[in-house]
């Protein structure tokens, strides 16, 4: 589904990462883990398009789609959220949800000024989706509500329902679990459990360790900007560099 | 939407029923500018109250449009409504070509760019004198008119800028509750969350930087014909940011608010004459009341300052 080959990151004269290769099958739910600094988010802007590697290629699906924008891999089906949830503040809950349709829908600037009959259609088909996105992530209650006053817990919610609304392939989730509270974080791994079973492939930056465990099929170690492990969860729990990068010892 | 539908149905029989009671007055041709004010001010909150990117060059837009139909129906005669059209184009085509580079600025330094390009238009009017007849400005340019009936009075001025004012609104409408508008505000918000939902956010920029220069170029045609008489004075960054000041004051963001915006600079101006030297202060002093006081605008403040006022009356109070 995705292939990360050899990716290199300099900014200025730092190597956030170094040759970094790794593949992800259909259908996993993959974390990627290691301790602050180890270039998890870095490698996550690059796969997403947002910065453009150093050297190094990736894959979609047996396509190059290195330096490709975020706006171009949309339709190829990749989306994510972010670590510090980037909603549209000034946006209803629902509409939040129908953006993070864009890409289903086609009416242009002169087919929405007109209002045109197709483009009213498709704007009545949209919604009803929308609400079911929403729906599905539990915050239906909340299509109303200017999502800048939403808590926490519910914009991560709603981060996810605006990325499912694109039915993508492939979801990267940047620290999903952050900020969110236990009993948000039980609900939140049932949702990415069902997001699987919808045959999305996962993966997930994460520090909430129990989780990564609970949920993952395979796990990537990154430390220091280079791949340290890679595995099943158990695997990776009994390799002993691992445990020596989390606790800073010299191996 | 069914909601939206009724207010601009409402919003429309109400100006157009305007004239039964100024009629012969002279707010008639003031009311006249207050809708081609409108229309500017609608533009000009579509890239910057939706999409989020300023201009300070609007002026220049409205100047090449006005200009355009002034040269080539006085000089080269031809006909006004074939003009028209072919200016809009033209205005935007520039806007799009110029839109491309300079839109990749943000902030302040898009603020720059914009006012750039707003003086070079406005030094290329001033000082093209064998076309543009210079700082003295061209005069005689026709009245639009359709067969016989001639758009040369103030009442056929208002009905006919404010057939093209309504149309503008209802369009702008329309465009701002759909996956477009939605797509423009998304880009305010979150560039990057927009970019990853598949917005292509550069593009979308200058689409709409280019629409909203060919709305006031059409506004600059309109108002050609209506006074027959185009002078660079009109045009300069003094008007740019007088729109600007319209759009802020009438709320960011919303279309009818830039109607009262519009309203509010065009009309206020007329009142404090009797003022005399003092209306420049006054003037002053309201535009600062509002951005301290009301910085959503008037078509935020206003409800808000009823609900407190009513709340208050009532002994509710505010939870």
């Amino acid at each position: 589904m995705l292939e990360v080959s050899a990716i290199t990151q300099i900014f200025g004269g730092v190597t956030a990462l170094d040759d970094v290769s790794f593949a992800i099958a259909k259908g996993d739910i993959t974390g990627v883990i290691g301790p602050n600094g180890a270039g998890k988010t870095t490698l996550f802007n690059i796969i997403s398009g947002i910065y453009s590697q150093t050297s190094g290629r990736v894959m979609l699906e047996g396509q190059n789609v290195s330096g490709l924008p975020p706006e171009r891999l949309a339709p190829r089906g990749m989306v994510r959220t972010f670590q510090n949830i980037e909603l549209f503040g000034g946006m209803t809950v629902l509409e939040n949800v129908l953006v993070g349709m864009h890409t289903r829908c086609s009416s242009g600037f002169l087919a929405c000024a007109l209002k045109m009959p197709w483009s009213v259609r498709e704007e009545a088909r949209i919604r009803r989706e929308a609400l079911r996105w929403l729906e599905f992530t539990g915050i239906s209650e909340l299509s109303d509500v200017t999502s800048a006053n939403l808590s926490f817990g519910k914009g991560r919610l709603l981060e996810i329902a605006r990325a499912l609304a694109m039915e993508p392939k492939i979801i990267l989730m940047d620290e999903p679990a952050a900020g969110l509270n236990s009993q948000e974080t039980i609900r939140l791994t049932r949702l990415i459990q069902s997001i699987r079973e919808m045959g999305i492939t996962v993966v997930l930056v994460e520090h909430d360790m129990e989780l990564v465990m609970d949920i993952c099929d395979r796990i990537v170690v990154l430390n220091l900007g280079r791949k340290l492990a890679e595995g099943t969860p158990r695997e990776i729990q009994d390799k002993k560099e691992v445990i020596a990068a989390y606790l800073g010892e010299d191996s | 939407m069914k909601k939206e539908l009724l207010k601009f149905l409402l919003f429309s029989v109400l100006m157009l029923l305007v004239p039964l009671a100024l009629h012969g007055s002279y707010l008639m041709n003031v009311l006249v500018f207050v809708g081609i004010h409108t229309m500017l001010a609608v533009a000009l909150n579509l890239l910057l109250g939706y999409a989020g990117q300023i201009s300070l060059g609007h002026a220049g837009f409205f100047g090449l449009g006005a200009y355009l139909s002034a040269i080539l129906t006085t000089t080269f005669g031809f006909n006004p409504w074939l003009v028209m059209p072919l200016a809009a184009v033209v205005v935007g085509l520039i806007a799009f070509l110029v839109g491309f580079p300079i839109l990749k600025l943000k902030g302040h330094y898009l603020a720059m760019a914009t006012l750039g390009l707003g003086v070079i238009i406005y030094i290329i009017i001033n000082e093209t004198v064998d076309y543009t007849g210079g700082p003295s400005g061209l005069s005689g340019i026709p009245n639009l008119a359709v067969g016989t009936f001639v758009f040369n009075s103030d009442i056929r001025n208002y009905y006919l800028i404010w057939t093209a004012a309504l149309a503008v609104i209802l369009l702008a409408v329309n465009l701002t509750n759909s996956r477009v508008g939605r797509a423009l505000r998304a880009i305010h918000d979150s560039e990057v969350a927009a970019r990853v939902m598949g917005v292509n956010a550069r593009l979308l920029k200058v689409q709409i930087f280019a629409l909203s220069a060919i709305v006031s170029a059409l506004a600059g045609s309109l108002y050609a014909h209506t006074m027959t008489f185009v002078s660079p004075a009109s045009f300069g960054f003094n008007f740019s940011v007088e729109l600007l000041t319209m759009v802020v004051i009438g709320g960011l963001g919303s279309i009818y608010g830039s109607f009262l915006g519009a309203a509010l600079l065009t009309l206020l101006p007329e009142f404090l004459r009797s003022a005399q030297d003092f209306d420049i202060i006054i003037y002053g002093g309201v535009l600062m009341l509002m951005v301290m006081f009301m910085p959503g605008g008037l078509v935020r403040g206003v409800p808000e300052l009823l609900k407190k006022m009513l709340g208050n009356r009532g002994g509710v109070g505010n939870a």
